[in-house]
């Protein structure tokens, strides 16, 4: 049957197609649905790990035992993952193991636009690349297959607009593969330096197999047409280069990882002119520079963001972008913002309100780093909000950090801030860390974690106690307050800034868009006999309040859920509460 | 068949629920046999941001994203984001508008003004422009979340697609409890583009 699937729904077909028992995941987008839907499968094990590079071990682990194995992170997600990475890819596989990497040109969802094939260089690990999402449910199938005909794990790259397009699928039947017997053997997955320099060999001989197999495989394909132009090219810039120039022979790669040379060589013969288009680096392009093939690439492109038609036929033909319409008018900028009621935004006005340095971390709350909240000084990767107030406090001294906090949600706390928190303890720090557990992880679509006590089939199951894991660690002044009651929350924060000794302070309110979330009875109004217009419940940025200019007064709209925070920030009695 | 791609461009604001609009339209045209490709933006943008999908269909379909000065019809579930995303819009293309204003944070704050009659600006600028009160209509329908519905139904008037293939879509991906007001609204918006 053909019906319409997003990318990831496919390669989560494709796995279940393929027969793969096992996947593990934690979730970042573009990747996130990619072990969601494949958890919704009969008779498989899916898991949100903990983080990236938990995910990949448990993978090995399951590939080791026997099981086809499917791993999926956005592109990151991988920098977590890469140690176990560079020497499971020494020791290869038994069922074979792919690994999905979500990579996000343009910076949909993303702190970065780092492009993953350099992994595969890196790794010597065959990276194959789909263009919609039948190809996805087909190449994710192969790569089980090639998996385990060449010992390595694969990398199944993929971007935002794969992931995210829905195409037309045919799916097919799941295949029963049996585990493979498991048999002890150290020489292979145990990398003493003796072992791993055998499996080094063994990796480089396998590489040049596939370098003949790319040779040959279906992966890559050449559609001949007129040959003034030849363009090579793979992934979702496939379809940019379609649909562009019709007439144009294509050399598509389905494996970007060893490349062709040959292949490559002979198209590039028969061609007057050689282009490669690729988003991001020109990991094709100077491979085929180096074996002294002329090739139009990254000069005529560029290195930023995601291509499209008419990016290609701009750059390639000179034909100009379409001018629009003049309708002589600014639009106001929409960005995302917190919802109304988020327990995020209490946080942020105090911590602005404090005046405090706020080394930030990655999630809904980094949201608060944009106006008018501008709470954050900081924010590089997952986790490392502890480890930077901890950096900030041993430069400049613990009066500095009498007025530093580090910021990092539930979800991120689990997945890489427990390090950094030992770290302050283990090192004489004495940071202020503020754990915004809202009981998920909501950024990327509300997926649960251990600190929730529900598993990715929503089975319930032990949960994290996050207060005795901070007291085990050693923390001593450890609090716990709702941050959406402001006073109380600004009063803990001055006791705990004030110790020379590191402390936490957890501030618990559930996401208000989780399900089951209890919504006040009452509702919120502004009394417009004392509203004087000074805009303080407008400096919290929150989409249930609005200024009426003419009026010069605050005006509650139906976006609010009576969360009670403008109440608080009103000096002048003027928001009040009507009992329902 | 036509040999020629159909490009809906639809706009809104997170949480508004293009997407669902976007899986209805897209259902749609596989039931009739095209070929199918549907872009959605998941993940950040949802919380309150400016979000865009869009569908093409005909009998081969590449790209899965619309070229700027493509898009035959552009579906604007708010006023200024019809205007934000009118780049893509074919010179003689079609904007339906919903007559609707979500304030974004820097006229909340105060800080911009919100043009207030720019889907007037657009009607002046493009003949093919429809400002509907879809809205409303869901309201009196039963449900103010059924809006887009009631778009689809000026989108399925304005392009001539058959109403019995949309409300089977509608009935495929609509969660049962919420059917009835949407198939009420979809008449709605069916007979106001008519
Ligand atoms: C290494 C890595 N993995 C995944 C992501 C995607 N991601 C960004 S923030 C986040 C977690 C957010 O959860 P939490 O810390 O609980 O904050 P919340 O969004 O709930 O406020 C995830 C999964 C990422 N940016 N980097």
């Amino acid at each position: 049957m053909k019906k319409l699937m997003i990318g990831n729904a496919a390669i989560a077909r494709g796995a279940y197609e393929a027969g793969a028992t096992v996947a593990t995941a934690y979730p970042g987008t573009p990747s996130t649905e990619i072990v969601d839907s494949f958890s919704q499968y009969e008779g498989v094990y899916a898991e949100w790990s903990p983080n990236e590079k938990v995910a990949l071990e448990v993978g090995a682990g399951a590939s080791i035992a026997g099981a086809r194995t499917l791993v999926a992170m956005k592109h990151v997600g991988v920098n977590v993952a890469a140690d176990p990475l560079y020497s499971f890819s020494y020791t290869g596989v038994n069922g074979g193991l792919v690994l999905v990497s979500a990579d996000d040109p343009g910076l949909h969802s993303s702190q970065n636009e780092q492009d993953n094939r350099g992994y595969g260089r890196f790794a010597k690990m065959p990276v194959i690349e789909p263009s919609d999402s039948q190809e996805a449910l087909d190449y994710t199938k192969l790569a089980f297959d090639l998996s385990e005909q060449f010992d390595t794990m694969v990398m199944l790259r993929i971007t935002m607009r794969l992931a995210h397009s829905q195409t037309m699928v045919k799916t097919g039947q799941k295949r029963e593969i049996p585990l493979k017997d498991y048999k002890k053997n150290a020489s292979k997955y145990v990398m003493l330096p003796g072992f791993a320099k055998r499996r080094h060999a063994e990796v480089e001989k396998s590489f040049e197999q596939l370098r003949e197999y790319a040779e040959t495989t279906p992966l890559n394909r050449v559609e001949m047409n007129d040959t003034s132009m030849g363009i090579i090219t793979s992934g979702v810039p496939y379809q940019y280069v379609k649909e562009a120039f019709p007439d144009a022979s294509i050399l598509k790669l389905g494996l970007v990882n060893p490349l062709p040379k040959q292949l490559i060589k002979t198209f590039a013969d028969q061609v007057d002119k050689l282009v490669v288009v690729e988003e991001l680096e020109p990991v094709i392009e100077e491979q085929v520079r180096s074996w002294g093939i002329e090739v139009i690439g990254k000069e005529q492109f560029t290195l930023l963001g995601e291509y499209s038609s008419e990016f290609l036929l701009q750059q390639l033909s000179g034909i100009p972008m379409p001018q629009g319409f003049n309708l002589d008018q600014e639009i106001p900028a929409r960005p995302p913002l917190l919802c109304a009621g988020c327990p995020h935004r209490g946080v942020f006005h105090v911590l602005r309100k404090m005046r405090l340095v706020v080394a930030g971390d990655i999630g809904c709350y980094t949201l608060g780093a944009i106006a008018p909240l501008e709470g954050m000084d900081s924010c590089i990767c997952m986790g490392a909000s502890i480890g930077t107030a901890m950096g900030m406090e041993k430069a400049r001294g613990p009066e500095f950090a009498a007025k530093t906090v580090a910021v990092i949600g539930d979800s991120t706390f689990v997945h890489s801030g427990i390090t950094g928190l030992i770290d302050v303890v283990y090192n004489g720090g004495t940071s202020t860390i503020l754990i915004l557990d809202n009981d998920t992880t909501a950024m990327t679509g509300h997926q649960d974690h251990p600190g929730t006590g529900v598993t990715i089939t929503k089975q319930p199951t032990n949960k994290l106690d996050i207060e005795a894991l901070v007291r085990a660690i050693g923390v001593k002044n450890l609090r716990v307050v709702d941050p959406l009651q402001i006073n109380e929350l600004e009063k803990v924060l001055k006791e705990e800034l004030a110790r020379r000794e590191p402390s936490v302070i957890i501030c618990a309110r559930p996401c208000v868009l989780l399900p089951g979330t209890s919504k006040p009875d009452h509702k919120i109004y502004v009394d417009n006999e004392l509203c004087n217009g000074c805009k303080s419940c407008i400096r919290i940025g929150c989409t249930g309040v609005t200024f009426l200019e003419e009026e010069k007064k605050a005006q509650i709209n139906g976006g609010c859920i009576a969360c009670g925070l403008c109440e608080q920030v009103c000096k002048f009695d003027a928001i009040k509460r009507t009992e329902v | 068949m036509q040999d020629k791609v159909t490009n809906i461009f639809i706009v809104g604001v997170g949480g508004q629920g293009t997407l669902l609009t976007s899986r209805i339209i897209a259902q749609v045209a596989v039931q009739m046999d095209f070929d199918v490709k549907v872009s959605e933006i998941h993940g950040m943008a949802q919380r309150g941001g400016s979000v865009v999908s869009q569908v093409r269909y005909g009998k081969k379909v590449y790209s899965p994203i619309i070229k700027k000065g493509d898009a035959d019809i552009i579906l604007a579930f708010e006023k200024i984001e019809a205007a934000r995303w009118l780049d893509y819009l074919k010179p003689d293309g079609m904007v339906i508008i919903n007559n609707e204003r979500v304030n974004p944070l820097p006229v909340m704050s105060g800080k911009e003004k919100y043009p207030d009659t720019i889907h007037e600006k657009i009607a002046g600028l493009l003949p093919k422009t429809v400002i509907i009160d879809a809205t409303a209509i869901a309201s009196q329908c039963g449900n103010v979340r059924a809006a887009n519905v009631v778009l689809v139904g000026i989108l399925t008037a304005a392009i001539g697609i058959p109403a019995e293939e949309v409300e089977k879509a509608i009935t495929a991906i609509v969660p049962a409890q919420a059917l009835q007001v949407n198939l009420a609204a979809f008449r709605e918006g069916l007979a106001a583009g008519a």
